[in-house]
């Protein structure tokens, strides 16, 4: 397929001729190696001038460390070389197309990154005087307001720090709200396909989870929630469900499982992980969830980082919203205040406690309200919109090639396949993954939802062009060919590009060196002594 | 949308190779009674620059704690961060990657990982470090509950001088958990009896020093008699750069040790997102919340890093997990890990020694205000003061002339009429003779 050669040497296989020297520094070219601070820096030397006053006093009470540190340290242009050679050996979702399936890896606007730095959010310390942000508290109220529309829900905590911060938040509420009936009930149901985050939250909260099966077509089996929820009656404290789901599905029966839920006293947790599918589609007030937490980083697109921070603000249903944790801001007739403890609390607000120190995570709120104005309520539907296109779009390019679990139906803003494709092939589900690695690409969501066997989830955003998803669609199939060829070679061994083969996980996690020390000294022999 | 790359074209091509009629197709599963016929009420698209110009009006309303004189503290501090870590986070293979669950091509943030556990278990003087959580507080909750996993025991003993905040979030978290959680009076001076309240159904005694009101506090008594009842010290600290210049908890006999990153690398942010630091002993990793990273090698034998022991985490374990944290604060890491590079101990010991010794002209200065008392004899960069008003007054007096003096401890601890007067002052590197001067005179106005 031309498409396909886009960006590719037009003869795969004509540098093999090529001269590769084994070269002295193990660098090759742009690829450096780099060792850690540790192996190349100094007690001595710091990046920073700093000019201390001789004739200091202390009153320490005799606390002063004695020992050394240990901390090796830079000149600046030392951490600028070494930070900026680190990070040539990440892929980013700014260098190419992130398929991750649930993890939502889209497009993340520079203007966003702006906003989050002027002084006036960056730089405001969350205790200095309330009079003092005004600004702060209106940026937090007008981002809650936003949430609360696309949502339809009543009330919006705001200060949980990710999205499984956010489940805790949510289930806290729920817990609180039971013991205010008086109730106690020990159960929480999660469908198998959740993510793993949901059962660790209820059970962190002392909930046993009990599972509920999904039907053939991936979503959850309304009789076998009957019947679960018949079998521990009274004592069920809430569902936990995702909507759209992991298999890339809209639970459509998502209205009667709420009044099943309901009809059992229990209350709906949705975990919003997978909102972005919906934005402007949909909105969650309308489904009958009690609490659901919204992933600020997937769907209003602040950076992931590498692994955080996040930001897991939840909006609650009427039933729920007095049990809001501290802290909020409330409206008043003077405007907004902030609500820090319990003392501040009226009738009516029963707040459970706190989730974190402080106020949750401002610098996410901008990049969130920056990223939700610039889209509007047009932008934010067409995103949803555009993101669902694309994975359909994906979706009809390989189904005739790779196995799709539930049929050739549509699917939501993630596509799910399954690895039946490579029954009979010698290639893994890992090694078809790694291999997508030496192709330019950060390889898709594996095994995960843990529902379908081999599973492979792919979600390309609403941020890719057409001409992105034809040139993966394309070098996809062409994987899938060579492994149905039995080029095996291709695949067990991937990845053979990247700045590292394959990676020893067992050998890490059986012996783990978590720190750097200093390598012990070799010992002298006679020869070397002479 | 400028954020969208499909054109209308590209729209009604695709829906023909997918083989539907319109876009409500594909969303034919949700039913037809609660899919929205129109827009949401918002407003529409904005450009660029009306974004910019509608936010930068709302942040012009605050007052940055860069432009006035500033003392305000009590768990996040104000410092100066080099402009090299800022640029550095920026990049987009930095700011833009995601968790890395793929090795091969995350090497960039397993190996920063890897750097920032060991500048941890070297700065706390522990065995182990994590590979962060969201901040010192909740990273205090998630000790807690290690404590009780590793001891089998559910009761908790906070010190009355650990940060409100973090009693609560402690609190919130163990109520909701089924266990005990003994919290004792807010402690100034540090002279509470924490020792008799440790006993053989202690999971854990959790002491901060520098406390939440300055005061320095000795772990080594409070580790020995843990110990002897088979329970856990867990040590919490709130301004990483105290530990440039004082004894390590590590070596005054801490089990889990935890706390703020934030003052290094970090901005304020009106509190967030922070970087939580734990460490612990390595007898304890297995039951550690939280990534690892560690060193491994590849198939050509090359030295590389991976995520590690995630038999303990959420995507394996579900509901046996030892937490369901899943994102933590990565790219906060990083700007802990470059500034720290960047100081290295010879830079992290003289910033310290800057800050206590401003900290000690700052308490001269404020001593020598009539009606001030000053209620810490050992302290780092913060302490506490006593002032003959009550003290949420005099700070608004004081932000009326342009100084962010302090925290008052009613905001935190509101109803305790013993602690109405009482001030949590902080002193950095930021700091000038010219601020100390005009906090102290404009103080002595406001209490004459």
């Amino acid at each position: 397929m031309s498409m396909n050669t886009q960006g590719r040497p037009t003869k795969p296989g004509e540098a093999d001729g090529a001269f590769h020297p084994k070269t002295f520094t193990g660098n090759r070219g742009l690829d450096m190696e780099e060792p850690l601070i540790f192996e190349f820096g100094s007690l001595e030397t710091t990046g920073v001038d700093l000019d201390e006053d001789d004739g200091a006093e202390f009153e320490l009470g005799g606390f002063e460390r004695t020992a050394e540190i240990g901390l090796a340290g830079l000149a600046e242009p030392e951490a600028m070389r070494h930070y900026v050679r680190l990070s040539r050996n990440n892929y980013a979702i700014d260098s190419g197309l992130y398929p991750l399936g649930s993890c939502t890896m889209k497009h993340n606007p520079r203007l966003n990154e702006k906003m989050a730095r002027l002084p006036g959010f960056g730089d405001i310390h969350p205790l200095q005087p309330v009079s003092s942000v005004p600004g702060a508290l209106e940026l937090i109220d007008e981002l809650a307001h936003w949430l609360m529309v696309s949502t339809h829900m009543s009330a919006v905590a705001m200060s949980p720090k990710a999205g499984a911060h956010g489940e805790l938040c949510g289930m806290m509420a729920i817990k609180a709200a039971h013991t205010a009936a008086g109730r106690d009930p020990k159960i929480v149901l999660v469908p198998e396909s959740a993510h793993g985050t949901n059962p660790a939250t209820a059970a962190l909260l002392g909930y046993k989870v009990v599972n509920i099966d999904a039907k053939d077509d991936g979503t959850v089996d309304l009789g076998a929630l009957k019947s679960t929820i018949a079998e521990h009656e009274g004592n069920i404290a809430g569902i936990m469900l995702t909507n759209p789901n992991t298999c890339g599905l809209f639970e459509r029966e998502v209205k009667q499982i709420a009044d099943l839920i309901h009809a059992a006293d229990a209350y709906f947790y949705c975990d919003g992980a997978n909102f972005n599918a919906i934005v402007g589609k949909a909105r969650p007030g309308d489904l009958g969830v009690d609490a659901m937490h919204i992933n600020l980083h997937k769907t209003f697109s602040t950076p992931h980082g590498g692994g955080g921070p996040g930001s897991g603000p939840v909006v609650l249903s009427e039933r729920l919203a007095p049990y809001a944790p501290l802290p909020f801001i409330r409206r008043t007739n003077d405007g907004l205040e902030l609500v820090e403890t319990d003392a501040a609390t009226l009738d009516g607000e029963q707040p459970f406690g706190r989730m974190t120190a402080f106020h949750g995570q401002m610098g996410m709120y901008v990049r969130a309200l920056s990223y939700m104005m610039s889209h509007g309520s047009d932008g934010l539907k067409q995103a949803s919109e555009d993101a669902v296109l694309n994975a359909n779009y994906v979706r009809v390019g390989l189904q005739d090639l790779m196995s799709l679990p539930f049929g050739e139906r549509p699917c939501m803003h993630e596509v799910l396949f399954d690895d039946s494709f490579l029954k009979d092939t010698g290639v893994t589900t890992l090694d078809f993954a790694k291999a997508m690695i030496d192709e330019g690409y950060h390889p898709m969501t594996m095994y995960f939802p843990l529902v379908v066997h081999g599973a492979m989830l792919i979600e390309p955003t609403e941020s890719e062009s057409r001409a992105a998803l034809d040139l993966i669609v394309a070098t996809m199939r062409d994987l899938v060919m060579s492994a149905k060829r039995g080029e095996t070679d291709r695949f067990s061994g991937a990845p053979y590009l990247a700045p590292r083969r394959r990676l020893d996980e067992t050998g890490a996690a059986r012996k783990p060196v978590l720190k750097w020390s200093e390598p012990e000294p070799a010992e002298v022999t006679p020869a070397a002594a002479e | 949308m400028r954020y969208l790359p499909l054109n209308d074209t590209d729209r009604s091509d695709m829906l023909a190779r997918i083989g539907v009629n319109s876009i409500d197709d594909l969303f034919a599963d949700i039913p037809e009674n609660v899919r929205m016929k129109e827009l949401l009420d918002l407003p529409k698209r904005a450009s660029e620059m009306e974004v910019e110009r509608k936010l930068s009006a709302m942040a012009a309303k605050n007052t940055s704690a860069g432009s006035v004189p500033f003392f305000v503290g009590a768990g996040a501090y104000k410092h100066h961060v080099p402009a090299t870590v800022d640029h550095l986070i920026q990049r987009s293979e930095f700011l833009t990657s995601y968790t890395p669950y793929q090795p091969e091509i995350t090497q960039g943030t397993l190996q920063y990982l890897f750097e920032f556990q060991t500048q941890v278990a070297r700065l706390t003087a522990m065995d182990v470090a994590n590979a962060s959580m969201y901040d010192g507080s909740t990273g205090t909750g998630e000790a807690v509950l290690m404590a009780h996993r590793v001891t089998k025991r559910n009761k908790a003993v906070l010190s009355g001088g650990l940060h409100p905040q973090y009693r609560e979030v402690v609190e919130g978290l163990s109520n909701m958990a089924g266990d005990r959680v003994v919290s004792l009076p807010a402690d100034p001076t540090g002279t509470e009896d924490i020792l008799s309240q440790i006993d053989d159904e202690t999971s854990c005694v959790v002491v901060q020093s520098p406390s939440f009101y300055g005061q320095m506090i000795d772990l080594r008594p409070i580790a020995e008699k843990a110990h002897q009842h088979k329970a856990l010290l867990i040590a919490v600290f709130t301004e990483v750069v105290s530990l440039g210049l004082i004894e390590p908890p590590g070596t005054q006999g801490a089990d889990i040790v935890v706390g703020e990153g934030q003052s290094i690398g970090n901005g304020l942010n009106f509190g967030g997102p922070y970087v939580g630091l734990f460490a612990t002993r390595q007898k304890y990793v297995r039951q550690m919340p939280g990534r690892l990273c560690g060193e491994t090698v590849d198939a050509e034998g090359k030295r590389g890093y991976v995520l590690t022991l995630s038999t303990r985490e959420q995507h394996i374990r579900r509901d046996k997990a030892t937490s369901n944290i899943c994102t933590n604060s990565g790219l906060c890491c990083l700007a802990f890990t470059i500034h720290m590079s960047l100081l290295g101990q010879a830079g992290l010991t003289k910033l310290a020694r800057i800050n206590h010794g401003n900290a000690v002209k700052l308490k001269k200065l404020l001593a020598g205000v009539p009606g001030v008392e000053v209620l810490n004899s050992a302290y780092f960069n913060e302490f506490t003061i006593a002032l003959p008003k009550v003290a949420e007054d005099v700070v608004e007096e004081l932000a009326t002339r342009g100084i962010l003096a302090g925290v008052p401890v009613s905001r935190l601890e509101p109803g305790n009429k013993d602690l109405a007067n009482l001030l949590v002052v902080a002193s950095t590197e930021v700091n000038t003779d010219e601020d100390r001067a005009a906090f102290a005179g404009a103080l002595k106005e406001v209490l004459a």
